[in-house]
């Protein structure tokens, strides 16, 4: 059962994957912004389901609410706001600039494919299920409210200041006189 | 475990974020691939927070507001911008 069970989760995690990189494939694309935005948020809920796989339960409905919901509204919103429905004919770079950008891309992915081979030091991994026995034991939601609320207390307070800052400074750069 | 495939579909994602940030001319689409890339990042912080304790899915959580915050000055950037270029 257990083996099935592992199975199972590979498979769902590699739909999720796949999913999740053919929308951002899509995204970067197409010529329509508006496209581009739907695109995205294909995305963006592929990786709340990923974070459900990996045991990010809370994790996964914030990213729901504030990307998928939040986010994506304000850019679809200013995309509407600005009639930019269209997408002109020089949304892409020239050739020059495709070919740059497609030989940087290529040199980053293999850069940053060594990743796949990093495994943490024994000494300071936890054994496999950790993750899965405490929410079990403090809940989905309380096994990071607890520590967000005790160990990292100061860096929560500090980013109500950071919300505090960008709402000034938006309300500030959309005046009608700068 | 599935911390290797996590890494390994986070540097696609960041890689295809990276790619649209240099191929694209129209800037919202390229704010919109700068959010791609934090989201291949934040992939990364929960598959290590799987296996080396909770702190990593608090750094999303704290991703998270930082980017909500980017996107809306950000995005009143690009409206002064438009607005300079093609007043109304």
């Amino acid at each position: 059962m257990a083996w099935l069970t592992g199975h199972l989760t590979v498979l769902v995690f590699w739909a999720f994957a796949g999913v999740a990189i053919v929308s951002a494939a899509m995204c970067v694309t197409r010529r329509n912004p508006v496209a581009s935005a739907l695109w995205l948020v294909v995305t963006l809920f592929q990786l709340a389901g990923l974070f459900v796989v990996l045991d990010a339960q809370f994790l996964a409905v914030l990213q729901v609410l504030v990307y998928a919901g939040a986010i994506m509204v304000l850019f679809l919103f200013v995309i509407m706001l600005l009639n930019l429905g269209q997408g002109g004919p020089h949304d892409f770079k020239g050739v020059i600039g495709l070919g740059v950008g497609a030989v940087l891309a290529v040199l980053l992915l293999l850069q940053l494919s060594v990743l796949r081979h990093l495994e943490p030091p024994a000494a300071i991994a936890l054994p496999p299920g950790t993750m899965a026995a405490q929410q079990a034991h403090d809940g989905l939601v309380g096994t990071v409210a607890r520590p967000l609320f005790d160990a990292y207390l100061v860096p929560f307070e500090i980013t109500s200041l950071l919300l505090l800052a960008a709402i000034v400074g938006a309300v500030v750069l959309a005046m009608r006189k700068l | 475990m599935l911390l290797g495939p996590s890494l390994a579909v986070s540097a696609v994602l960041f890689t295809i974020g990276v790619t649209g940030v240099l191929v694209r001319r129209n800037a919202i689409v390229i704010f919109m691939c700068v959010e791609l890339m934090l989201n291949a990042v934040n992939l990364t912080f929960v598959a290590f927070a799987q296996r080396l304790g909770v702190a990593g899915q608090i750094f999303v959580f704290f991703v998270m507001a930082v980017a909500a915050a980017e996107a809306a000055v950000g995005l009143a950037i690009i409206l002064a911008i438009y607005r300079h270029l093609a007043p109304p």
